[in-house]
């Protein structure tokens, strides 16, 4: 019996068509508009004014507070101006635009394909490298990297687990990024088990990326420490604490980070980022994105930089369909649908799904019959029904005391609601007012 | 029979017992309750709206007795009447307070301000505004979807399904103020009612710079400070592109009405202006 996380869970239909499309690179248009807020935390300042000559990996963004990443130069050209421009917030915000002008790369910064296996660092310079590198959370959430390598004291990390579960539907991008660059993940991993100084590392893969499984059974052998830990499909499992549950069998308590449980989680395609930034001196300016749809001509992966919008990518797989509905930025389940084609590829785009209009249309909401399917399915043993009427109501104490900023935001209850509830959208609604009130009560 | 003595005895013991605890413990632990709060309360309308900043009529109510002075108390909903009568009640004087009235600050209606996308999720205000920011060009305007008129429990506030904005029924507004917090936007704003209702006020909170809020919308603001440079009176402020009129030092002369390039400023309830007035003529060059 293959593990997975033992709290609810449900099992969408994969639909992962891009599956084993090689990935290709996107050519970079006239002019790229890279936000000034890639991540979770407070949004960089710029350090390039209008006019500015720059290259691939120049910084024009700089940390302001701790939980923060830097932002550099996906292309080289001419800074046209700081604007605010739409992105995948939904709101217009600080945005770098460039007039693109060849490809130049900064000199610091290693283009070739050789593989580095060798890294001498000590923990700290690596950490600062990736840092300076503007590393974030690949998987989608954004948290910057670097933040999560330096445990809070009182604490100490005994296992790395590499989040290669890849659940989302559709979304095939870690999938690919796996069987191209194993070498490269398996030397970024060495080099995070180093920075967090443990010489244990799991590599957690579904079971219905069986090729992924193999190759990297077979490559973690010269790699001390690593092993593969195949797992059954279940969403949401790529969730930090379900997937510690499913790999180490261990809870991270209510409020908690997994450094409690003496367990780092960093997804497969930052394993990869830390590679190219501590080896090879490269910044995050591009990353890979699963284009996807069922009626998208031709499902692909890419190699997109940093700012190229939606629809160039779009395009590029065959443009957009008639019978578009919605534009999602991400995978089905937990994606965001985008108000605007305009809007630039950032660090944390894995995917862009289009769904048709028949699929889009949100069916209308009829009254609970109190089937207790939301409680059954939400793995974080919450009840998404009682939550959604306390926000309803305005109930933020009894929501509080309901763990409702436990929510992980997985959207399985509303997946699974036979009446059509929007169960997510109250419970994001609410656990934004109770965080709120939480903040304030600290302060 | 000897059953039914002992068991009316019994009880009736029961009974005189618990009368003579109660009675103790009423005795013993009476609280001695002003009775202004009771006379007060009834003069209160009982709407227990929290338009006052209190959980409800009998806390004002309380909060009255206690307060030395009347002057940071002000029930919007009674108005400066039950204030006087509070007033009266209590040997203290109330400070006199403008009535208030809610004004919606946008004037985004479809024909205004195209629709760019289609919103498909829950028709909540707040749901949508955490979500982005709204299916037209201008991400500061109304969402339309209504949480300002579930909020208001005096039905004086209403989306109108043909401009998709909220429209207050001036009789029946009390500036509570439940819709403008419950508006994500924060478009809503309590005001004077000013004489004989007639109020001026900008009616647009984009603060994105003028093409961009132009492009958007026909009716937006675009903080070109006209406005502010005819008003004779300082009553006009332009912070991040908008313009403010604060409701203190506007004397209603109206001179910033006809001078607005995008007609964002609104005036209410006055009286159409004469054929005559030069300020007509500006306004024809203008819509012209």
């Amino acid at each position: 019996m293959l593990k997975t996380f033992r709290i609810g869970g449900i099992h969408p239909k994969e639909n992962k068509f891009s599956a084993g499309k090689a990935i290709q690179p996107i050519a970079i248009p006239a002019q790229v508009i890279i936000p000034l807020t890639q991540h979770i935390g407070a949004p960089c300042q710029p350090v390039v004014k209008k006019g500015d000559k720059v290259k691939v990996g120049t910084l024009i963004g700089k940390t302001v507070g701790f939980v923060s990443a830097n932002i550099h130069s996906s292309v080289s050209g001419t800074v046209l101006k700081i604007d605010k421009a739409l992105d995948t917030s939904g709101y217009k915000r600080d945005s770098v635009f460039i007039q693109v002008e060849g490809d130049q790369w900064e000199e610091k910064i290693d283009c070739t394909p050789t593989l580095l296996k060798e890294c001498t660092l000590s923990s700290k310079e690596i950490i600062d490298k990736i840092s300076a590198a503007g590393i974030v959370g690949m998987g989608g959430a954004t948290f910057p990297t670097h933040v999560k390598l330096i445990p809070p004291p009182g604490t100490k990390a005994e296992t790395l687990i590499i989040n290669a579960v890849e659940c989302e539907p559709y979304l095939t991008s870690d999938h690919q990024l796996m069987m191209e660059k194993t070498e490269e993940i398996l030397v970024g991993t060495t080099i995070l088990m180093k920075a967090i100084n443990v010489n244990k590392a799991v590599i957690g893969i579904e079971n219905n990326k069986k090729d992924a499984i193999d190759k990297f059974t077979t490559a973690v052998k010269s790699y001390p420490g690593i092993t593969v830990q195949p797992l059954k499909v279940q969403y949401p499992q790529g969730g930090e604490k379900q997937l510690i549950d499913a790999v180490v069998r261990r809870q991270v308590p209510s409020g908690a980070l997994p450094i409690s449980v003496g367990v780092v989680v960093q997804n497969v395609g930052t394993a990869f980022a830390v590679y190219e930034a501590v080896q090879k001196n490269k910044p995050l300016v591009e990353r890979v994105v699963t284009i996807t749809g069922k009626e998208i001509k031709n499902p692909c992966n890419v190699l997109s930089r940093v700012g190229i919008p939606l629809n160039n990518l779009i395009d590029f797989a065959g443009g957009l369909p008639e019978t578009t509905g919605k534009i999602v930025c991400g995978g089905p389940m937990m994606g965001k649908a985008v108000a605007s084609m305009e809007i630039p590829v950032t660090k944390g785009t894995s995917g862009i799904l289009v769904i048709p209009t028949l699929e889009s249309k949100r069916n209308n909401m009829k009254d609970c019959i109190r089937c207790t399917k939301c409680i059954n399915v939400c793995p974080m043993g919450l009840s998404p029904t009682l939550l959604m009427n306390l926000t309803e109501y305005s109930e933020w104490d009894r929501a509080e005391k309901n763990r409702i900023t436990d929510c992980i935001e997985c959207g399985s209850c509303s997946y699974t609601c036979p009446s059509d509830r929007p169960l997510l959208d109250y419970i994001r609604l609410g656990k934004g007012k109770v965080m709120g009130i939480i903040r304030t009560r600290k302060n | 029979m000897s059953v039914l003595l002992s068991a009316v005895a019994t009880l009736g013991a029961i009974g005189a017992g618990s009368a003579a605890i109660l009675y103790f413990v009423g005795r013993k632990f009476h609280v001695e309750e002003d009775p202004r709060i009771e006379k007060v309360q009834e003069a209160l309308p009982a709407a227990n709206c929290g338009g006052c900043g209190f959980p409800g009529c009998a806390s004002f109510a309380n909060a009255c007795v206690k307060a030395e002075t009347l002057d940071d108390l002000y029930c919007p909903v009674g108005g400066q009447e039950t204030m006087d009568r509070v007033a009266g009640i209590l040997g203290k004087s109330a400070a006199t307070a403008a009535k208030k009235i809610a004004v919606v600050r946008c004037s985004g209606s479809c024909d205004e301000r195209p629709r760019l996308n289609l919103y498909d999720g829950v028709s909540n205000c707040a749901i949508a505004a955490a979500l982005y920011g709204g299916d037209t060009g201008c991400s500061f305007g109304c969402l339309g979807l209504g949480d300002c008129e579930e909020s208001c429990t005096f039905d004086a506030i209403h989306i109108n399904p043909a401009t998709m904005l909220p429209e207050v029924v001036e009789d029946k507004c009390t500036a509570c103020g439940a819709c403008v917090k419950a508006c994500p936007k924060d478009i809503i704003e309590l005001r004077k009612q000013g004489p004989k209702s007639r109020r001026i006020y900008v009616s647009c909170v984009n603060k994105d710079k003028g093409a961009v809020a132009k492009k958007a919308c026909n009716v937006a603001c675009i903080g070109c400070s006209k406005c502010q440079q005819v008003c004779p009176f300082e009553a006009i402020t332009i912070e991040n592109n908008l313009a403010f009129i604060i409701d203190d030092k506007c004397r209603l002369c109206r001179k910033c009405v006809p001078v607005c390039p995008t007609n964002s400023i609104l005036e209410l309830n006055f009286p159409p202006r004469k054929e005559t007035a030069p300020a007509v003529k500006e306004e024809v060059t203008a819509n012209a």
